[in-house]
């Protein structure tokens, strides 16, 4: 889109909406949010990019393919499961470890490592749609 | 919250019982499919790694599925509470006999069509992730044999619908988007009734555990509204299944994709909806199965009759095909449409009938794969799927005419193939049942079959090649022979080798039926008394 204004804040608003993306997966556990909604926020940043600039710069940006992304995402959501089965409990059974890192008591869990995975999924799956759809005549 | 509470809580909603290795099997097909299919898709830029992958993959995956029956056959129907919550609260992955024999049966015909892709699916469409659909559309399938729960079987529905939707489109050709639009919507309206049937059934029974709606539905005294609810699931898994008056996507849709998807297809995905059909129906609500029994009659006649009646109605071989599965969908509802003799009595028809149509549907998943990839290595060979313009087969690939004359003989219940003895079943079963028309109809669809295969085997096989016979004199004639039969080369160990696999099994289970009848006699037990099924879910707790 050939817009000044949008061409020029593009780059600040994905730089806003990638971060929030994080924010809202980090807090997803007991509060709304999740990897679901963190996830359709971050790809929602790189459509806007993509709107602004074009899909190449786009893809340049994300390294990665988005479908690369989301099988990434499903590999880390199954591997997750396998925490419960590491303990001696139930596949997908909730691991939970609570080390202190420079004072502060971290929450950890297998459910978050889930949860990025499904983050990772949702990114790559809308993105690779947005920019499909995006790009114009491609073969 | 002091921990003791914590842990009390927890010894309240969470299961105890310390697990063995064994314990974790049913989750594990499900693992291989999506690490796998997850993997395949990091690697989208080495296809040639794909099928390297791929097929240990699916090897995996079979070797499983056979763990899993042989383990459900010696110890009895096993469950794994996913995340360690108690039923009917957690989701509960329940393997029964028939579940596993579903589940193995499908673990076969993807290593089958897996080998057969590695030869025949091109750089592009792997690229576009030919093998991670597959991964996906067998875990769908492979959820819905397993799970115990009626919401998440809805799950691995739409998750098997995903990857065949995907399936189905690769190559983007015209016709193939055409039939991929009546399939993807009319599959879309079958789940939404799934859908709307289990709001429904939610709201009646407050639980989606099978084993407890199961137990609740034997209990309740109010049964009307649960007619309804059975019509709604029977409306929406005949139309899974491909049933008549529901089974027009199938045709025009199943012939356009690559064989070897067709094949897929063909084999799995209307198998699933019988599944579905036969647990939800006949495990959970008997009664209103019995009194909806004559529809079910009626629709598998005419099902029966419509795929007989079509397959010789076409010229072009994978069309015929396509009424062929829906005729043995016909016949697998045959055995859901037998009445039931009541409690206590497993002798009835029904018992014999549902034997019979488990093993059917076993010996259906298999012939009909192999069909399908025996008309793609055939349409490869003489250029064509059309019978008017194939022929030539018999003399210039004997091994290949002589599998695809067993797999014809199976498909259409001739003896001492596989399609016989279920075929021999049902039809006592619906003699003794009092519904000497079903059984006639059950043998004149048979009987369709037969003179539609024969009609392929002579034109397709027996015939010489018309473009040869036309040909001006032998020089030329020897330039088309040679032309056609030589474009088998490379691939041709990777295309025969599953149709290997699978005419064995139909030869095996044709010559030596008795192990597979006790298989299928125990799997029908279980459906038919759920009491082993739901001991295992809820093990002894009230």
């Amino acid at each position: 889109m050939n817009s000044l204004i949008l061409r020029f804040a593009a780059p600040y608003l994905t730089a806003l909406m990638a971060l929030f993306s994080v924010f809202v997966l980090l807090r997803g556990h007991n509060e709304p949010g999740g990897g679901f909604i963190g996830g359709l926020i971050a790809s929602s940043a790189f459509a806007i990019y993509g709107i602004a600039s074009g899909v190449a710069p786009v893809r340049r940006a994300m390294v990665f393919h988005p479908v690369s992304i989301a099988g990434a995402g499903l590999f880390l959501a199954v591997i997750s499961g396998l925490g419960g089965i590491a303990v001696g409990e139930e596949f997908l059974y909730g691991v939970w470890w609570f080390p202190t890192f420079m004072g502060t008591e971290l929450h950890l869990s297998s459910i978050l490592f889930f949860d990025i995975g499904v983050y990772l999924v949702v990114v790559g799956t809308i993105t690779s749609i947005a920019l499909g759809l995006e790009e114009k005549g491609r073969n | 919250m002091a921990t003791e509470d914590l842990s009390l809580l927890k010894a309240e909603a969470m299961t105890q019982s310390t697990l063995a290795a064994v314990d974790h099997l049913p989750v594990m097909p499900l693992l291989i499919c999506f690490v796998f299919g997850s993997v395949l898709l990091m690697l989208r830029r080495r296809v040639d790694l794909h099928p390297v992958l791929a097929i240990p993959g699916l090897a995996l995956l079979l070797a499983t599925d056979i763990a899993i029956l042989w383990q459900v056959w010696t110890n009895g129907t096993m469950t794994l509470m996913l995340g360690g919550w108690l039923p009917p609260f957690g989701i509960a992955f329940t393997i029964d006999m028939m579940g596993a024999l579903f589940l193995t049966a499908a673990g076969f015909v993807a290593l089958a069509c897996g080998i057969y892709a590695a030869a025949s699916v091109d750089p592009v469409e792997r690229r576009f992730g030919f093998y991670p659909f597959l991964f996906m559309m067998i875990g769908g399938v492979s959820g819905a044999f397993i799970t115990g729960d009626i919401f998440n079987l809805y799950v691995w529905f739409e998750v098997m619908l995903i990857g065949s939707f995907g399936l189905i489109v690769l190559g983007s050709r015209h016709e193939q988007l055409d039939g991929a639009t009546k399939y993807c919507f009319l599959n879309l309206v079958g789940t939404t009734f799934f859908l709307i049937a289990t709001g429904y059934l939610y709201g009646l029974f407050g639980t989606l555990n099978m084993a407890d709606i199961a137990r609740k539905a034997a209990a309740m005294e109010d049964t009307g509204p649960l007619l309804t609810l059975v019509s709604l699931y029977f409306v929406s898994f005949a139309m899974k299944a491909a049933a008549f008056p529901l089974n027009s996507w199938l045709p025009a849709s199943y012939h356009t994709p690559r064989f070897v998807t067709s094949a897929l297809f063909a084999g799995l995905l209307t198998k699933v909806g019988i599944y579905a059909a036969i647990r939800v129906m006949l495990m959970i609500f008997p009664p209103e199965r019995a009194e909806l029994s004559v529809v079910i009659a009626w629709v598998a006649a005419l099902t029966m009759l419509i795929g007989g009646l079509g397959a010789l109605a076409q010229s072009d071989f994978r069309r015929l095909l396509n009424y062929m599965v829906i005729a043995g969908i016909g016949t697998i509802l045959v055995g859901l449409a037998l009445p039931q003799l009541p409690a206590g009595t497993d002798t009835g028809p029904i018992a014999i009938g549902m034997s019979g149509a488990i093993y059917y549907a076993i010996h259906s998943i298999i012939v009909m794969t192999a069909l399908y990839l025996a008309a793609g290595v055939a349409a490869h060979l003489t250029g064509s799927s059309s019978l008017h313009e194939m022929g030539g087969l018999w003399r210039h690939n004997p091994l290949f005419a002589g599998l695809v004359l067993v797999l014809f003989f199976a498909v259409s219940g001739l003896p001492p193939f596989s399609g016989f003895w279920p075929k021999l079943f049902l039809v006592r079963a619906t003699m003794s049942a009092d519904m000497p028309w079903l059984a006639a109809m059950v043998l004149f669809s048979g009987f369709l079959l037969t003179i539609a295969s024969a009609r392929v085997f002579a034109l397709g096989f027996w015939r010489s090649l018309p473009a040869a016979v036309d040909a001006p004199n032998d020089d030329e004639r020897a330039r088309i022979v040679g032309e056609r039969f030589s474009a088998a080369g490379p691939e041709k160990a990777a295309s025969l080798i599953p149709l290997l696999m699978l005419t064995a099994f139909v030869v095996i289970a044709g010559v030596w039926p008795e192990w597979l009848l006790q298989m299928t006699a125990s799997a029908t037990a279980g459906v038919l008394d759920p009491s082993g099924y739901i001991d295992s879910v809820f093990g002894g707790r009230p």
